[in-house]
């Protein structure tokens, strides 16, 4: 894995997504609104893996559209290099797309049936020419092939005759054509037999070190996440609860939803369920559209106390751990983050 | 325990608790345009009372299809079971009328699927989708039935049950709806349950509640349940016995604890070093080169050959039987269908 260097490729402040709800046919009416991303924060240095980790509904996805700009924040600033690129439009936005690509989830449906892997792959420099000059285009399609480890041959087969792991090459190799710094992968393994993903996650580390990428990896397998990411960042309902190196938040995790969710996550040694502490979270995730006050996490955390329904805990590091050099001072939002073994 | 009882040996083990159910030789063909595709070659497997038994494998390795056929619910055609018997408390369902089958099916064996939205009827409450398992099955009436579901909903620890038994599918969460379905399974306290990849579709959060009470339950009832997955994690935390299923076969059975020590069989070991590890930051995954096989077209030999860091000459030619596995401290049954399975244990 690439050292990260100190300057951060993107940062990201203040990050708001809500989607409204309205009312009415004739006259719409506002009435509420999904606050599906709500004040999210991170800086991603060149280089580096970021995981980006979280239940369904958390708006772990939502990110990874607006990084992208196939979906515009409601607030805040995605910078690019130092550049906000959330108010961009035409040619320069144009420009920056190229250095930020996707990779997406389902093989399946992210590519077009009716076009040959030749055409998906190339279809990028239909939209950036500069990149590549129509006489040399087939053959940069080809290197890319070859490059995720697919037969050059293949340029001219449909989706339908390879394989999901196959697809989602296919899908990387786009995500490819036009020489990004920066990959979004939105759950790019989740779809995959056990056997092909780790086919997968190390094409992916292989490429990283390769084109000297900047992955921001979305997943809810905490596992994977470990294996791939330099620093993990936890979500829950549209916020960052911790973010850390992936040392701090698997050995150190200070804030009791990492917690919860850590010990939950089943590890393949049989040995380690007689002594492994579970727990067990009640209930299930609040709607979006009306969070709860203060910590949004204190409707399901067996720590919360009057103080966490009415302050907003920051992602800093916790007062009990500041001025600390160990791996429990890392951002955590909890007023009482304490530190916790879980993982065996 | 039953953890300590292998579920085919046949010299006697105490406890000789004895099997509830039992598959023998199971065949099963799906007719394709594309030819005949070989779902299921020659699976056994048995599972007694109290007693988890995993069954591990890959999309198309034949896990499920085994299970459609022991519930009776396979789709036929295509589908055919060509040879094999399903003993159930001795007697084999193959050779039961529809009828008979419909008894069983529910009160004496029951089945959980991974989807829980769109197992549920959508346009029936959830309280009258529970009654009617007392309604058709036990003849109750259906206020009698209400106030059963209203007492399974509970069992399954969902709040509020009285008010929400009016309640819709869509109107609950994944979890909610998955407890619905183990309610639903449990309803005529079968002495099998068949959990078909009970928490894929699930958070980890909501997955390890779901789990803790799938084997609460199974404790309280004595339930044997076949839990079908391909999580190597989830296998670890409940299973007793793991089958392991490559190309419709059993590749390996053994109790959960040995498996994971020293796997006997190369597709297994190759499994449990190619899943990262929460627990372990490690270097680059092992990765199993190359596909799955196609159905159609099974390679022969062993079916693993072609992916196979081990494989011989013998593996392109000869099929290995599901071999009994010993060495010194092996108390349980133990299989493995590799030529080689004393070097793949030895490492």
């Amino acid at each position: 894995m690439a050292e990260p260097t100190a300057e951060p490729i993107l940062e990201v402040r203040g990050l708001v997504k809500h989607y409204p709800l309205t009312q009415g046919i004739v006259i719409k009416r506002q009435i509420g609104a999904v606050k599906a991303v709500d004040g999210v924060d991170f800086d991603l240095g060149s280089g580096e893996t970021l995981g980006i980790v979280g239940e369904s509904g958390c708006g772990k996805s939502t990110v990874a559209k607006m990084l992208v700009n196939l979906e515009r924040p409601t607030a805040g600033e995605i910078r690019y290099k130092g550049e906000d690129i959330t108010r961009l439009s035409g040619r320069a936005l144009k420009a920056v797309r190229r250095n930020i690509q996707m990779v997406f989830q389902d093989p399946y449906t992210s590519l077009n049936p009716r076009m040959t892997v030749g055409d998906i792959i190339g279809e990028p420099y239909e939209i950036h020419p500069e990149v590549a000059p129509k006489g040399s285009r087939r053959q940069k399609v080809q290197d890319l092939l070859d490059v995720v480890g697919l037969n050059p041959e293949y340029i001219n087969r449909y989706p339908h005759q390879f394989s999901g792991g196959q697809r989602q090459r296919i899908g990387i190799a786009r995500g490819l054509a036009l020489r990004p710094e920066v990959i979004v992968a939105d759950e790019p393994v989740s779809a995959l037999d056990v056997s092909v993903q780790a086919q997968v996650v190390n094409l992916l580390e292989r490429l990283q070190s390769e084109f000297r990428l900047s992955y921001v990896f979305i997943a809810h397998d905490l596992s994977i996440v470990r294996h791939i990411s330099d620093r993990v960042g936890v979500m829950y309902l549209g916020r960052i609860v911790e973010v850390g190196s992936d040392a701090e938040i698997y050995e150190h995790p200070t804030h009791p939803y990492t917690q919860a969710l850590l010990s939950a996550v089943p590890v393949p040694d049989p040995g380690a369920r007689e002594h492994r502490e579970r727990i067990i979270l009640s209930g299930d995730v609040p709607s979006p559209a009306n969070p709860p006050s203060g910590c949004r996490f204190r409707t399901r955390c067996w720590k919360a106390r009057e103080r966490c329904a009415l302050e907003v805990p920051e992602l800093a590091v916790p007062a009990e751990f500041r001025g600390l050099s160990g791996p429990a001072a890392h951002d955590s939002a909890c007023h009482f983050a304490e530190e916790k073994h879980v993982v065996p | 325990m039953a953890s300590t009882a292998s579920p085919l040996s046949k010299e006697p083990t105490a406890p000789p608790a004895p099997l509830l159910l039992e598959v023998r030789d199971l065949h099963v063909e799906f007719r394709t345009r594309d030819g005949i595709a070989k779902a299921v070659n020659g699976v056994d497997y048995g599972v007694r009372a109290g007693e988890t038994l995993a069954v591990l494998g890959e999309s198309g390795s034949g896990k499920s299809v085994t299970a459609q056929a022991i519930m009776g619910i396979l789709d036929v055609p295509p589908g055919r079971i060509t040879s094999g018997e399903i003993l159930f408390h001795g007697q084999d369902l193959l050779k039961l009328k529809e009828e008979e089958r419909r008894r069983i099916r529910g009160s004496g064996m029951a089945m959980i699927f991974q989807d829980a939205l769109s197992s549920l009827n959508p346009v029936l409450s959830v309280g009258d989708q529970l009654g009617e398992m007392f309604t058709v099955h036990r003849g109750m009436s259906r206020k009698d039935a209400r106030a059963k579901a209203v007492e399974l909903m509970d069992r399954v620890r969902i709040p509020a049950a009285r008010e929400r038994v009016t309640q819709y599918p869509h109107q609950f969460s994944g979890g909610m709806r998955q407890r619905i379905m183990i309610a639903m399974a449990m309803a005529l306290e079968p002495s099998l349950i068949i959990a078909d990849e009970p928490t894929t579709a699930l958070d980890v959060t909501v997955q390890a509640q779901v789990m803790d009470l799938l084997a609460e339950l199974q404790r309280e009832l004595n339930m044997g349940l076949i839990l079908i997955t391909h999580d190597l994690g989830v296998v670890a935390d409940v299973a007793d016995t793991i089958a392991v299923m490559y190309a419709g076969r059993i590749v390996e059975k053994a109790p959960v604890h040995e498996i994971y020590k020293a796997p006997a069989h190369p597709y297994t070991k190759g499994l449990l070093e190619s899943i990262p590890r929460l627990d372990q930051k490690g270097q680059d995954l092992y990765a199993i080169k190359g596909l799955p096989p196609n159905l159609l077209n099974i390679p022969p030999g062993c079916a693993f050959n072609p992916r196979c860091p081990m494989a011989q000459d013998i593996c392109r030619t000869d099929v290995p039987p599901l071999a009994k596995v010993t060495y010194e401290g092996l108390t349980a049954e133990r299989r493995s269908a590799c030529h080689f399975w004393k070097e793949t244990l030895r490492g």
